[in-house]
């Protein structure tokens, strides 16, 4: 009996996926009967709710992509150099405080960060940019980059201090310095430790909500340039959701739309990294 | 023969530079995160230190930023972490349980395995579509504090399952063998000693969890929580029988991070100010709470030897 409830238990995130499909496939299926698939992947504008509705997601995906990109420049580097620091370089007693101290970043609620790109960053970026808006992607890209700077460090030191340590001492033995073991030999063994960091700070980074919807404003631009305001498709579901909107119209259906299209873009990257981990992967 | 020997030794010391270089470069990378933190807790706390008062925990929203308060948000989100705790903790727990001490080793308990995984990287914002799907219109639920609760319930299960299974894994097997040795069954055994001597770590986990639910906005905007809330939810425990009374569940709501939201986005800096403040209490939330894992987790580790 206890075996079943467990069971149960455990069924019970398989049925949570099977719900956010199947809740946003059959909430999307009134929409894409009204605007056909090619207009929603092709046109360059996004206008739902206007008396002459537009509903190209591109702007939307363009918003998200220029975003995460900012996010991951700064995340990459900065999270991939604390996790080869804290792993082959920093003492035991600064690792054991430094570690959980960067992972504070990632706790801290994103509405706060919110506030944070908002009225410090972009005031701050405003002295070197005087042309920059009050809203910009630039920001809200480099907060959430800080803010999946631990889920990078974090998850690749792990990785790194998984690698066995006579491969390191192999290394040394001949002579190598420290960054030429780390670079050398800890890395690419530890690199589908690695891709795994890198893909759950993308999926962070693309799901990202209310940095963006609170510093990136909220207008659809079709636009590549991060010093620009434009929202991402997170910042469009919010803002509808703070709206009233009745339960069969066609401005509720673009939601579910819009939470398909992010969804299978961090199931892309997803099975883009599962692939990548699979071809590359170390087994000692 | 010294060319070639200086040659080798310019090249050792240039790769003893780099290898100094680089650890500059390390520091500056964890100086980068540190700061950033620190710098957000000034900037918070400068603005926000200044609203705290007596006045601001025990008034609802206004129109006058001066008045307003938190009332509504902070016994929302107490209300709402009540749900979302009660429902993630039996099934986050009961899941990792059963992976780790119950399940066969077949295709379709790696399925189960890869799903938890790759839940953890669903945007949030898709849990709250999911939920204003089923449980609002389908469930018939309403924007309340049930759905709150249960939506960021589903949110955190992941994470709970996936810290019930470490800990539970850290458990020696002979411990197990003892147990079973002495005739008790299997559920006697997950019961009196696996359970019990994982609970650090089970603890940990949930505190994390629930930690990143405070903070979780996104998905409660999403199933049409409201920002302006001047009333409580009924009490929960009334003066005449039955005593308890469920109707708060059913209640609209608003949480701190709504609140904030609200007025970060409006126009005027009184409300700023405003936000700084309940963003305060959010902080010293989420961060007493994450204070408090560490705190157990390093306990926990230092006292259990085996």
């Amino acid at each position: 009996v206890v075996e079943t409830l467990l069971l149960l238990a455990a069924l019970s995130s398989v049925a949570v996926t099977a719900a956010i499909v199947g809740i946003l496939v059959i909430e999307s299926v009134p929409f894409f009967r009204v605007v056909p698939l090619g207009t929603f992947l092709t046109d360059t504008q996004w206008m739902p709710l206007f008396s002459q509705p537009r509903y190209g997601i591109l702007p939307l995906v363009c918003g998200t992509l220029v975003t995460t990109a900012v996010a991951l420049l700064v995340a990459v580097p900065v999270g991939t150099i604390a996790a080869v620091y804290l792993s082959e370089y920093a003492p035991h007693r600064v690792r054991e405080w430094v570690k959980p101290m960067l992972e504070l970043l990632s706790a801290v609620p994103t509405v706060v960060y919110g506030y944070f790109a908002l009225l410090f960053v972009t005031p701050a970026l405003q002295r070197v940019l005087p042309d920059l808006p009050g809203f910009n992607m630039l920001s809200a890209g480099l907060v959430i980059g800080v803010m999946i700077v631990p889920y990078i460090s974090s998850l690749s030191e792990d990785a790194m201090r998984a690698v066995p340590v006579h491969l390191r001492e192999g290394a040394y033995a001949l002579g190598s310095t420290r960054l030429q073991t780390a670079l050398g030999v800890v890395m690419p063994s530890a690199f589908s430790g690695i891709a795994a960091a890198y893909v759950l700070g993308i999926s962070r980074a693309i799901g990202e909500t209310m940095v963006v919807a609170i510093a990136a404003g909220m207008q659809p631009t079709m636009t590549w340039d991060p010093t620009q305001p434009a929202a991402t498709i997170t910042a469009y579901i919010v803002q509808v959701s703070l709206g009233d909107l009745p339960h069969d119209s066609i401005g509720y259906q673009t939601i579910f739309a819009a939470g398909l299209t992010l969804m299978l873009m961090t199931l892309a990257f997803n099975v883009a990294g599962h692939l990548l981990r699979k071809r590359f992967r170390e087994v000692y | 023969l010294t060319a070639a020997l200086a040659a080798v030794r310019a090249g050792i010391a240039r790769r003893r530079r780099y290898d100094l270089v680089f650890s500059g470069v390390g520091l500056a990378a964890l100086a980068l995160g540190l700061s950033t933190l620190g710098a957000l807790l000034w900037d918070l706390g400068g603005d926000g230190v200044g609203q705290l008062s007596w006045s601001f925990l025990t008034s609802f929203p206004s129109r006058h930023a001066e008045k307003a308060g938190i009332l509504s948000a902070w016994v929302g989100t107490a209300l709402v972490m009540l749900v979302t705790a009660c429902a993630a903790v039996p099934l986050g727990v009961g899941a990792g349980v059963y992976l780790e001490e119950y399940a066969p080793k077949n295709r379709f308990t790696e399925l189960i395995e890869i799903n938890i995984a790759n839940l953890a990287g669903v945007p949030s914002v898709v849990y709250g579509l999911m939920a204003l799907g089923l449980f609002v219109y389908r469930f018939g639920f309403g924007q309340s504090v049930l759905t709150a609760g249960l939506t960021l319930a589903l949110l955190i299960l992941p994470i709970v399952i996936t810290a019930t299974r470490e800990a539970i894994r850290a458990i020696p097997g002979h411990l197990r063998e003892a147990s079973f040795a002495l005739g008790a069954t299997r559920w006697e055994t997950t019961r009196d000693h696996v359970v019990p001597y994982s609970m650090g770590g089970i603890l940990t986990g949930v505190i994390i969890g629930l930690s990143r639910a405070i903070g979780e906005s996104a998905p409660l905007i999403t199933i049409g929580a409201l920002a302006f809330i001047a009333f409580l939810p009924p009490a929960p425990l009334q003066a005449e029988a039955p005593f308890l009374s469920f109707k708060w569940l059913m209640s609209p709501f608003t949480v701190l991070p709504i609140q904030m939201f609200n007025w970060v986005s409006r126009p005027q800096a009184a409300f700023h100010l405003n936000a700084a403040g309940a963003g305060l209490v959010l902080l010293t939330m989420t961060l007493a709470m994450n204070g408090a894992a560490i705190w157990l987790r390093y306990r926990f580790r230092k006292r259990i030897k085996w």
